[in-house]
């Protein structure tokens, strides 16, 4: 029978690396469906956002309009089975979770075909599936305040707050002194120190061609991390350079300085002409 | 200019105490009720997050009562005018923000789409959280029947949880309660808005039992 199935699978909706796939969600609302092509006589079944175990309990008893507090556990249980059966063949890491319910299904089964202690008072018996019951229904009771938030965040996107109002706290460009640049540059002129390069011939760059690389980076890049542009400087001369080149298109006003944070990096942007 | 839009909210405390040091006879400023009421609005409009009329009440050395009734005055104002602003009391302090009804024409002027929004598995996570705070991952996948770890880091990413210590049980497992900023993103005034969750125990025996 399941050889039969045409599956078409809508995946669910995971939330792997916290990024989460906004057009698909759909809440609550999600139901798988197996609707019969007439055409190729075959069953397609759409595996909808069953979160797990419970939901799909919660959906086989649905569909089939069965009472919560009367479910027939042996039809469930065969069905619940059978999606189970569908579902490993579809994606074995899913079933990890669904196992576990099957087994207490099962379980739950044999444990209804018992028969009941006559002797009991009517009242002591206990029904074995009101366990799986107060479950399932704390579950729904969940799954009720989940589209209640859902529904809650929906209005809240539409509200809007000003936009950020400009401090010192959150206007970093202000905050770049000589100083800073000063730290950032010995750091690198200490790194510099320590490599070993073997120095074939001395190549001059001079200031205005220094000036004209860094234009160029900032312009294809739309912005450069000073420490960068420092790195690639080959002797100390050079950094030298590098650094005297900065300095002097900042007071060109043609670049600006942004750090973000003290101690953080330094950011070179380009000033956009008046 | 800069100082000026510092946010109440940001000042240090030690600034706000020593304002309160050399301010030796409380209320020496005259300050009418109109103008404190003036004021008071302007500061929530500056405040990045929503304000509490404590905090006001102390940048402008007066009685917080004053401060609860300038407020209450200036809801009664934004309800009598309908306008295009609202004034609303949001974890725990006050924010203006725009009526959601307008959002298609400010989204419009914005060119902001709706951001993405939390996953249903997300969504169930941080319901269990909110009701059952604080709790531990084993308590929510009791009640979730499924694991549910990215959701747990989708949220905390989104510092719409925080971790709340550990349990003194086997394993000592992390405890999780909702953050400030989950009552902000869901505007509520404080946990006790939520609707109790037994409200949705009739609407879940009544859907499962059509």
């Amino acid at each position: 029978m399941e050889e039969a199935f045409a599956t078409k699978i809508s995946t669910p909706a995971t939330d792997k690396d916290g990024s989460e796939r906004a057009p698909s969600i759909s809440v609550a609302g999600a139901a798988p469906a197996i609707a019969p092509d007439h055409e190729t006589d075959q069953l397609k079944v759409t595996l909808g956002e069953f979160e797990g175990p419970l939901d799909l309990l919660l959906y086989l008893i649905r569909q089939d309009q069965v009472n919560i507090y009367d479910i027939p556990v042996a039809r469930i249980t065969d069905e619940y089975l059978r999606y189970l059966k569908l579902m490993e063949e579809l994606d074995l890491a899913v079933a990890g979770d669904f196992l576990v319910m099957a087994a207490q299904l099962v379980e739950l089964k044999s444990r209804m075909l018992l028969p009941r202690d006559s002797t009991a008072a009517e009242e002591e018996i206990e029904d074995p599936r009101a366990e799986l019951v107060d479950r399932l229904l704390e579950h729904e009771k969940f799954k009720a305040a989940a589209q209640m938030l859902w529904s809650r965040a929906t209005v809240e996107q539409a509200v809007f707050t000003r936009a950020e109002i400009e401090t010192d706290k959150n206007n970093p460009e202000v905050a770049v002194g000589l100083f800073d640049l000063l730290t950032v540059f010995q750091k690198i002129l200490a790194r510099h120190k320590e490599e070993v390069l073997m120095e074939i011939e001395r190549e001059e760059v001079t200031m205005a061609e220094m000036i004209e690389r860094l234009r160029n980076m900032i312009r294809s890049a739309g912005e450069l991390n000073l420490v960068k542009f420092f790195e690639r400087a080959q002797s100390r001369r050079e950094l030298v350079v590098a650094f005297l080149s900065v300095l002097e298109l900042v007071r060109l006003a043609e670049i600006s300085l942004i750090q973000r944070e003290t101690f953080g990096e330094i950011t070179a942007r380009a000033v956009a002409p008046a | 200019m800069a100082e000026h839009s510092q946010t109440a909210a940001e000042l240090e405390p030690e600034a706000i105490e020593a304002f309160e040091a050399d301010d030796e006879v409380q209320g020496t400023r005259e300050i009418s009720a109109t103008e404190l009421k003036g004021i008071t609005e302007s500061l929530i409009f500056v405040a990045d997050e929503p304000i509490d009329s404590k905090t006001i009440a102390k940048v402008l050395r007066v009685e917080q009562a004053a401060i609860d009734e300038a407020i209450q005055s200036l809801v009664e104002d934004y309800g009598e005018r309908s306008g295009g602003l609202q004034l609303r009391e949001i974890a725990g302090g006050w924010q203006i923000s725009t009526r959601p009804e307008h959002h298609e024409h400010v989204r419009t002027y914005l060119k902001s789409r709706p951001s993405a929004k939390l996953s249903l598995a997300s969504l169930e996570t941080l319901a269990v959280i909110a009701y059952k705070q604080p709790v531990t991952v084993p308590e929510i996948l009791e009640i979730r029947g499924v694991q549910s770890p990215s959701a747990i880091k989708t949220l905390l990413d989104k510092r719409l949880i925080v971790a709340r210590g550990r349990k003194e049980t086997v394993g000592r497992p992390m405890m999780y309660g909702t953050s400030k900023e989950f009552l902000i993103q869901f505007g509520l005034k404080d946990l006790s808005e939520l609707p109790s969750i037994e409200d949705f125990q009739d609407l879940a025996g009544s859907v499962a039992n059509e």
